[in-house]
């Protein structure tokens, strides 16, 4: 008998979303799909604004990385107002924006790691789920979730020193910065009562990096074996091959590391990037043009990120760096779950980033904004904790916003989450008649491995909730599984 | 006595407002010790499993669940705190009220430069996605709600003042400074 089983609310990017699985009448996995239920219409809404409300207007789309919104729309918007892409801005401007943004990453993914994975890591993916969150991990370990509360308040500290505010901030405008950092802000964040500075930050970073290594080696064989699955691979490098999270050129890889998409300006982005519209999710399907839809998807974050680039340009997460690609012998790592391992790279080159910014003179200079000819289109691309971010703005005569364009990082990873969620559906749930906790958690692990936007959210406070509902062929509900 | 017991949810929100809890940072540990949590991404409980003192709201109603969810969280808590411009006010989502949600939608999917290829008009449409309301709608105007914390998102000092002189029962003195409008 074929049957369909519902899982529901699964919460991302613009609200929740449920996965519905389809089995065919030998109860084997015939179909899987992660659906997105809200729409907001910010394409069409924002259309007839003026320009420089973009950057503080399209970042309410998401309140756990605003930051990233918030710089994508100025970075379109510094060539709206002629002021470049990237190395157009003076010193003090592109820097107190970096600032900004690894002060982000590095909240973001502490977030992620402490508040959102650890449970499954320190407390047992099989562990029952009631303890199974942050709380429970506050219980247990209140070291190590102190921890995690204080390095996401000194990221959030940095952007509210230089964004304005923790959430939805104005630092950023057109062609620039509207404040530089004062030497007592930087004295704060250099030299600060322990915990709160940035070589205390470091040394966190390190050692919850240390503790995944850990974690890994005594259970490689479940790790390696989870949802592994071969893509290709996209995000921005700097023009060296260099991780750069703030600015660079497009560059994606396939699953054996062949370059794709050779260090493109992604200001013509459209040339290369096409998106689905399927009629079962409000969130469409983004591929590579010249590949085609079956061909052509992607993944991004941190795992894509750590096999496009060639080096980490920050010492302690270059020699992490290499350990971590001598698991792969170079190759792409296609390991759904090795995210985490790239992620926490991320989160300790994103600490020694945030020395070298607090430590140059030009964040304290008083140069903050560029000008030039105004233009009628700008694209802004960054990327997001989560993955490459896009924002492209047409404007008319009047300064009004006639285009919006938005892909954001969730979106990219939209099919390579619907993969991940049909690899373990079909491992887990083929030829089984019941649906157990241990196959929901399977299912929530592949998604919140991606880290998706709003069930980061979700996770932050502990677990994603999931509802999961079982019909037979007819439609009628055979079985009824609540979290 | 027991302690008070306190659900969260995110409507057409961003998750801001839950940021800003989060923001109260190590106070989460008094929190924890303060009150006990129920329906809530804190502890995953997906449906009331008991009659609640504070229900916190997130964002307003865009789609036929999220005035579904709001309606349980009237039903099931004693008070209500709209949190948030977008639960006060709808906020930016609300931006589209005076545009057809037709426009909306085709501007989405059959707009801008990288969706060339949907020559055959692909809607999102399944049975599976929740009705789209013709506007976003302010809670209070679907349900009586008690108390308003304002601001985009509302600092996390003035929540922990606020959720602290309720289930403390003290008066409750918030500086002017921490109330923002923004």
């Amino acid at each position: 008998m074929a049957q369909k089983v519902t899982i529901e609310p699964v919460t991302r990017v613009e609200g929740h979303g449920k996965v519905t699985i389809h089995l065919d009448d030998n109860m084997n996995v015939a179909q899987s799909r992660l659906h997105i239920v809200e729409f907001r219409g910010f394409e069409r809404f924002v259309q007839g604004r003026p320009y420089w409300e973009a950057p503080v207007l399209v970042q309410r789309l998401c309140g756990i990385c605003p930051v990233s919104h918030h710089l994508a729309a100025a970075k379109a918007l510094d060539v709206i107002v002629g002021a470049g892409t990237g190395h157009g801005l003076t010193a003090t401007g592109e820097k107190m924006r970096r600032l900004m943004h690894y002060g982000q990453i590095f909240q973001s993914h502490a977030l992620h790691f402490f508040h959102l994975s650890s449970p499954d890591f320190l407390l047992g993916y099989d562990a029952d789920p009631a303890i199974r969150n942050v709380i429970g991990v506050a219980l247990n370990f209140p070291d190590l979730a102190v921890q995690g509360v204080m390095m996401r308040k000194f990221g959030q500290e940095i952007i509210e020193h230089t964004a304005g505010k923790k959430v939805h901030g104005t630092g950023a405008i057109p062609g620039g910065i509207n404040k530089n950092l004062s030497i007592e802000e930087r004295d704060l964040f250099l030299h600060g009562a322990d915990p709160l500075n940035i070589d205390k930050m470091i040394e966190w970073a390190d050692s919850a990096l240390q503790f995944f290594k850990g974690y890994y080696m005594q259970n490689r064989a479940t790790i390696d074996d989870f949802a592994h699955f071969p893509s290709n691979h996209l995000s921005l490098v700097r023009k060296d091959g260099a991780l750069d999270l703030y600015h660079g050129v497009l560059r994606a890889v396939d699953a054996e590391g062949n370059k794709i998409l050779n260090d493109v300006d992604y200001q013509d982005y459209y040339n290369y990037i096409e998106e689905e519209v399927k009629s079962w999710s409000y969130m469409k399907f983004p591929y590579l043009k010249h590949l085609g839809k079956e061909k052509g998807w992607y993944r991004v974050g941190p795992l894509a990120r750590l096999n496009t680039c060639d080096f980490i340009p920050s010492p302690m997460a270059q020699k992490e760096f290499e350990i971590y690609k001598a698991v792969t012998n170079g190759k792409p790592n296609n390991y759904c779950l090795h995210t985490h391992w790239a992620r926490l790279i991320e989160l300790l080159h994103s600490a020694e980033i945030m020395k070298d910014l607090l430590n140059d003179p030009d964040l304290l200079k008083t140069d903050l904004v560029s000008k030039g000819i105004k233009v009628h289109e700008g694209v802004g691309l960054l990327e997001a904790p989560r993955g490459t971010l896009f924002h492209h703005y047409k404007i008319n005569d009047n300064d009004e916003i006639t285009m919006a364009n938005l892909i954001v990082s969730t979106t990219n990873n939209n099919e390579p989450m619907n993969q991940s969620v049909n690899f373990v559906a079909k491992r887990a749930m083929s030829g089984k008649a019941e649906i157990t906790e241990p196959m929901k958690n399977q299912v929530e692990m592949a998604i919140r491995a991606y880290d998706p936007c709003l069930s980061c959210a979700t996770h932050a406070l502990g677990k994603m909730p999931l509802d999961i509902k079982m019909y037979d062929a007819k439609g009628n509900e055979i079985d009824h599984y609540k979290s | 006595m027991s302690k008070p017991i306190i659900a969260t949810t995110s409507l057409a929100g961003c998750f801001g407002c839950h940021m800003s809890i989060l923001d109260i940072d190590d106070r989460i540990l008094q929190l924890i010790e303060l009150v006990e949590f129920n329906k809530s991404p804190i502890d995953d409980i997906k449906t009331f499993t008991k009659q609640c003192d504070i229900g916190i709201i997130e964002g307003g109603c865009c789609n036929s669940e999220n005035v579904h969810v709001l309606k349980e969280f009237r039903k099931n808590c004693k008070i209500l705190i709209s949190l948030g411009e977008c639960a006060i006010m709808g906020g930016l989502p609300a931006m589209r009220n005076g545009i057809p949600v037709k426009e909306c939608l085709e501007e989405a999917y059959w707009g801008g430069p990288t969706v060339g290829l949907n020559t055959e008009k692909i809607m999102p449409n399944d049975p599976e996605l929740p009705m789209i309301l013709d506007k976003v709608y302010p809670c209070h105007e679907i349900v009586k709600i008690d108390y308003y914390l304002p601001g985009c998102a509302p600092r996390a000092d003035l929540i922990w003042a606020a959720v602290v002189a309720l289930v403390t029962g003290d008066e409750l003195n918030i500086p002017y400074e921490l109330v923002k409008f923004d």
